[in-house]
């Protein structure tokens, strides 16, 4: 509303190909290095592994890049894992398909107090999904009695170590929800209006948009999907760890968000890339790995490849 | 000559009784709800209202206060560090390294590296235009990555021998710890700073209108710099300290300290959105933490997943009442 | 290129500028942004104590211009000079420092802190030390203030304060920091009329001190009233310097808007046709005793279909807060909206919308348009669930409807798929209207239809406001420039207070009446209608 606004200088053409392609190109970049320098990196045994552990990451950020369209964020989402990781093994005496279900309602919970918070009492985003962040977690561990369960349903373990036709279970899962996430942004009437809450709430407002229910259906969306990662990462692990699974996953979320070209000031998704922002920081952790670089130096050079991808996004500025 | 009187416009005369109302609240919230706990607190365990309890609950939360001092100041620009919890885990190891060459090279060395991080994120925020949860999101995993790699993943665990610095960590005076001494006197100069220098007003009208403050001739990305810089400083000191309590520098510690400060901050009166900012509640929240820390502590049957539950639930409904006040306000 | 430009002879006479060195001077500044030259060559002189009037149409260089003067931005060619020497302001607290202040539209300052904190901020009394000396710092403020007749507690937070006194408080710290110029972007434009008055008295105690002033506004009474010297910029060019009082008000107009006198002073200043849409037709809308504390009060409007309905008023009389009540963008406290004997749900825009009332919001940019969308999408956007099938948009049924009304509405976009921040502000505006028109409204509500927007646009919008009144739309307008309701509408429902006051129909929709009725009890100086100049756009001067 002020009068004044002090405006970045405006970019060049360069920088914004950078923004919409970079990602790409540092994807075939770091394929092209490894296949210089790294053996045994195209084996499809080692490209299959590569995509069944992004799963998860690409799951969350799926949901993550929905709340980042709307000018939101959701920290609570490694909460939303934990809660659903733990709720399942104390219902899957009643059968898989219950289990699930309850897992999921679980972590509609988080979703639905994130959803509540941000849209109807006003809350930043940011702020509501901490305190859901620490307080889901600590749910979680209470649910879960603070105890590693191992988890041994066969329909659980097939969902984590499963294949059809060489494909595993996981990836299908993961390749299904991109698609239908694509299609909710790009061809549905929710989708417009979800990106046109993120670029201009008030006008949105003005326009007559139901924005309290769409923000808080984003939430639940968000919820729900790390309750699906949370789930496929218990039966990836054969054991539900709520202490720890999804620790910082909202972090490489983001930023596979991010480096994906949606920016943080929200009004666009970009579904395509979010996948392509996953697979990178997937590949890079890999060839990190390959090369036996300590965990250490992959966490120092995740933060910097945040720090780069916002920087190069942080133009993307429409509205002040 | 005619006198304009404010009676115009947004602010009749219940509006201002209602306006200082809720200011109260914001102001005096914290302090009043930690009085009414540790009173009831007092009535329901026989054991909190000792000396040997009390003085261990500020012992305890002041490595924290000397942390949320520097956030503090960070949300008061409108800002947020996430990355305290490492710089506090990275300034402890690094001041046990340190204390081979003595108590003085302990203190010097986690403060010099915490100031630099703070500027490196500073400058990120300030002259880079990023969002600050962004930043130091990536602070708070690249010095834990720094945290690890110094020692063999964090296998490692440096002892602190040094005598003065063992004094510093563990000894007192007239019965107070050192660390609780330094963390009130910190406090002090920064409410002094805050409150009563042009440097402090300068990072509350950065916080209140960045626009405004740069039109008006302050420094804004230098006030945005300068805050992240303090929150360093603070967060490695508060680490040196806690190593020098624990003779050790323990490369896990700090882990989920941001939200910690976070909340004291926010319960504390200090508005998230920037631009009004109170020290004082700052140290309510901290020992308002402290406190339920020590009660869930006195129950014993309650674990610790209850003080993150009771922490985060802490923390949205002080955001709940902060937003539902303000909105009255500005009607 | 320009015309004599320095200590013109003419100035000599007028009273309080005082001949001499120039206090501010711009030599040949020119500024281009991304190849958009947005200031070509521009000479700009400011004398001691006097009031510069600095005019032009939107996009003419105004504000580029004073974002030169101030150092938010710096010249590509040319230079600045202050008392004669040439300077260079890097940043606006140097301008500042050097005595050049300004006074935005907003205000500038900080709402969360005290009026004594705003007022020195940065330069704050210090005592022992080196701290704030906070007693001192509310008696200086509260000695500064009284100066101009200001008294409030200046411990209280700006924003618990009156618009009015907060540009007080701005102007006061602006002239505290030895300034001396002022430049006034617009500074009345949210001011109560007794706001305006202080305003004014201020600035001629100020001028008596020999500071200058450089106002912009687009509030010709005001110019005529206040400043004596006018430099008129077109398309990034100087076209005219010179005393105003030797300059009519047409002659001003038609060197803003570059057009032949004649042209402007024929057929009124507005694109409406001269032929009224009366209607007897039952009404389409009926609110009635729309309340809302503060704000309106007891509001009672009907609305045939076919008519335009002007809403006058003052700032702050309700007349936005009318339109947002019938809309449901804001909550009523009492009163009813029944559109063709339904009654329609207070408070909810969706039901507004379903129900056929449509509002074209004040503030294009904040309330308006979703700036990363395309052009189609912001056509559609309201539109959506009725184009789409179980929830997935058809770009066939979209394309359908953005077509027409681009062709209709000559919307000047490369393609649908082009940004609408790209877009210039008419163009922009028409996209609005677009996206209520694709809605088939019964009522359009228009609140500033053409404010900010380029003279063409304007006409345009104008004309098509007339045509769909014609096609038997029930249209609201609402506009604070007084011929734009006085030639837009058939009748005029005047507010004051939050009250309806009175209605003008027939032969009394006309400036005169409608300013009697603004104003009150024959009080009509409230917007300077006791000036010969102010009713009408092509009086001639005379002072």
């Amino acid at each position: 509303m002020s009068s004044v606004t002090i405006r970045l200088p405006r970019q060049g053409a360069g920088l914004a190909l950078l923004q919409k392609y970079g990602v790409y190109l540092a994807i075939v970049l770091i394929l092209v290095a490894n296949l210089l320098v790294t053996p045994n990196f195209f084996t499809v045994d080692n490209l299959r592994t590569q995509l069944v552990q992004v799963v998860p990451v690409l799951i969350v950020a799926l949901g993550m890049a929905l709340v980042i369209g709307t000018e939101g964020i959701d920290l609570s989402v490694g909460a939303s894992m934990a809660m659903a990781a733990a709720v399942l093994p104390l219902y899957i005496g009643y059968g898989f398909v219950p289990a699930l279900i309850i897992a999921l309602v679980a972590a509609l919970v988080i979703g639905l107090t994130n959803g509540v918070l941000v849209a109807f009492v006003g809350v930043q985003p940011i702020v509501a999904t901490l305190s859901l962040m620490v307080a889901g977690r600590g749910l979680a561990l209470l649910v879960a009695g603070e105890q590693l369960r191992p988890v041994i349903d066969p329909s659980v373990l097939a969902l984590g170590r499963g294949t059809v036709f060489g494909v595993p279970w996981a990836v299908l899962i993961a390749a299904a929800l991109v698609a239908i996430i694509a299609v909710l942004v790009n061809r549905t009437t929710f989708g417009k209006q979800l990106v046109a809450v993120g670029g201009n709430r008030r006008a949105a407002e003005l326009a007559g948009l139901p924005v309290k229910r769409i923000l808080l259906v984003i939430y639940l969306v968000c919820a729900v999907l790390a309750a699906v990662a949370g789930i496929i990462g218990t039966a990836r692990l054969a054991a539900s760890v709520p202490s720890t699974i999804g620790n910082l996953i909202e972090l490489s979320a983001i930023t596979a968000v991010v480096v994906g070209g949606t920016p943080l000031s929200g009004g666009q998704v970009k579904i395509a890339g979010t996948v392509a922002g996953a697979l990178l920081l997937q590949i890079i952790t890999a060839t990190l790995v390959k090369h036996n670089v300590p965990d250490a130096y992959s966490q120092i050079i995740q933060a910097a490849i945040i720090v780069v991808a916002v920087y190069i996004q942080r133009g993307k500025v429409f509205t002040k | 000559m005619t006198a304009i009187e404010p009676s115009a416009g947004p602010a009749s005369s219940s509006q201002l009784a209602r306006e200082r109302a809720v200011g109260a609240v914001q102001s005096f919230g914290a302090p009043i709800v930690l009085v009414i706990v540790v009173i009831v607190a007092s009535f329901s365990f026989p054991t909190f209202f000792t000396a040997t309890n009390l003085t261990n609950i500020l012992l305890q939360s002041s490595f924290l206060l000397i942390v949320g001092i520097g956030m503090t100041f960070v949300i008061v620009t409108g800002g947020i560090d996430l990355s305290v919890g490492s710089v506090f885990a990275l300034g402890g190891v690094l001041a046990a390294y340190a204390s081979q060459w003595g108590w003085v090279a302990a203190l010097v060395v986690p403060l010099v590296v915490g100031a630099l991080i703070g500027a490196i994120q500073g400058a990120l925020v300030a002259w880079g235009g990023m969002a600050p949860f962004i930043v130091t999101l990536a602070g708070l995993l690249a010095v834990r990555g720094i945290v690890l790699a110094i020692t063999n993943g964090g296998s490692t665990t440096p002892l602190i021998t040094d005598p003065v610095l063992k004094v510093i960590g563990q000894g007192g005076l007239a019965g107070i710890e050192w660390p609780v001494i330094i963390g009130l006197v910190l406090l002090v100069i920064g409410i002094v700073l805050l409150t009563r220098s042009r440097t402090g007003q300068g990072v509350v009208a950065v916080g209140g209108s960045e626009n405004a403050s740069t039109l008006m001739g302050l420094p804004v990305a230098r006030v945005k710099m300068s805050v992240y810089v303090l929150s360093g400083i603070m967060a490695a000191l508060a680490g040196a300290l806690n190593a020098a309590y624990t003779s050790s520098g323990v490369p896990v510690v700090g882990v989920g300290m941001e939200l910690s400060a976070i909340s004291a901050v926010v319960i504390g009166g200090t508005l998230l959105t920037g631009g009004k900012g109170s020290l004082i509640g700052t140290l309510a929240g901290v020992l308002l933490l402290g406190v339920i820390q020590n009660i869930i502590n006195q129950v014993g049957s309650l674990t610790s997943s209850v003080q993150s539950i009771v922490s985060g639930g802490f923390l949205a409904v002080v955001v709940i009442i902060q937003t539902v006040l303000s909105r009255q306000q500005r009607l | 290129m320009t015309e004599s430009s320095t200590s013109n002879p003419a100035g000599a006479d007028v009273s309080s500028a005082s001949a001499g060195t120039p206090v501010l001077q711009a030599r040949g500044v020119s500024k281009r942004f991304s190849g958009v030259t947005a200031l070509d060559g521009i000479d700009f002189t400011v004398l001691p104590g006097e009031a510069h009037a600095l005019m032009g149409e939107n996009g003419a260089g105004k504000s580029t211009l004073i974002k030169v003067l101030t150092g938010v931005y710096q010249p590509d060619d040319g230079e600045l000079a202050l008392h004669g020497e040439p300077v260079r302001f890097a940043r606006p607290l140097d301008a500042q420092k050097s005595g050049v202040s300004t006074i935005y539209q907003e205000v500038n300052l900080i709402p969360l802190m005290s009026v004594a904190q705003n007022i020195f901020l940065g330069r704050e009394p210090r005592g022992f030390l080196g701290l704030i000396d906070h007693r001192r710092m509310y008696a200086d403020a509260r000695e500064l203030l009284g100066t101009y007749g200001i008294q409030v507690d200046v411990r209280r937070p700006l924003r618990s304060l009156a618009l009015g006194v907060q540009q007080m408080v701005a102007l006061a710290r602006a002239v505290s920091i030895n300034a001396r110029v002022v430049i006034m972007d617009e500074p009345t434009s949210s001011l109560e009329t007794a706001e305006v008055e202080t305003l004014f008295r201020v600035i001629g105690m100020l001028r008596a001190e020999g500071i200058a002033i450089v106002y912009v506004s687009h509030r010709m009474d005001e110019i005529y009233r206040v400043c004596e010297k006018v430099t008129v910029l077109r398309d990034g060019k100087v076209v005219h310097v010179g005393d105003l009082a030797e300059l009519p008000r047409v002659e001003l107009v038609s060197k803003m808007l570059g057009r032949s006198v004649d042209a402007v002073a024929k057929g009124g200043a507005t694109s409406f046709s001269e032929d009224s849409h009366v209607s007897e037709a039952t009404p389409v809308l009926t609110a009635t005793d729309l309340s809302r504390r503060h704000q309106i009060d007891g509001v009672g409007l009907t609305i045939r279909p076919g008519e335009v309905v002007g809403l006058g008023g003052l700032l702050g009389a309700g007349r936005s807060e009318t339109l947002k009540g019938i809309s449901g963008v804001m909550q009523l406290d009492r009163g009813s909206v029944v559109i063709d004997g339904q009654t329609v749900r207070s408070g909810s825009v969706p039901a507004a919308i379903r129900a056929g009332i449509v509002m074209l919001p004040e503030d294009r940019k904040a309330e308006g348009i979703i700036p990363g969308l395309s052009v189609r999408d912001n056509i559609v956007l309201a539109a959506l669930p009725r184009l789409s099938k179980a929830g997935f948009s058809s770009r066939k049924n979209q394309d359908a409807v953005v077509d027409v009304f681009m062709k209709r509405l000559r919307i000047k976009a490369s393609s649908p798929d082009q940004a609408v921040s790209e877009l210039s502000g008419g163009n922009q505006q028409k996209v609005m209207i677009a996206r209520w028109l694709a809605m088939s409204p019964k009522v359009l509500l228009l609140d500033e239809p053409t404010r900010g927007i380029d003279v063409g646009a304007k006409a345009e919008v104008q004309a098509l406001i007339d045509e769909l009144a014609k096609e038997g739309l029930a249209i609201v307008l609402v506009s604070s420039e007084l011929e734009e309701v006085v030639e837009g509408a058939d009748r005029v429902v005047v507010l004051r207070d939050g009250q309806v006051v009175t209605e003008l129909t027939g032969d009394q929709v006309d400036e005169k009446h409608l300013l009697d009725a603004i104003a009150g009890d024959g009080a009509a100086s409230v917007v300077g209608a006791d000036e010969p100049t102010s009713t009408t756009t092509d009086t001639e001067e005379p002072a």
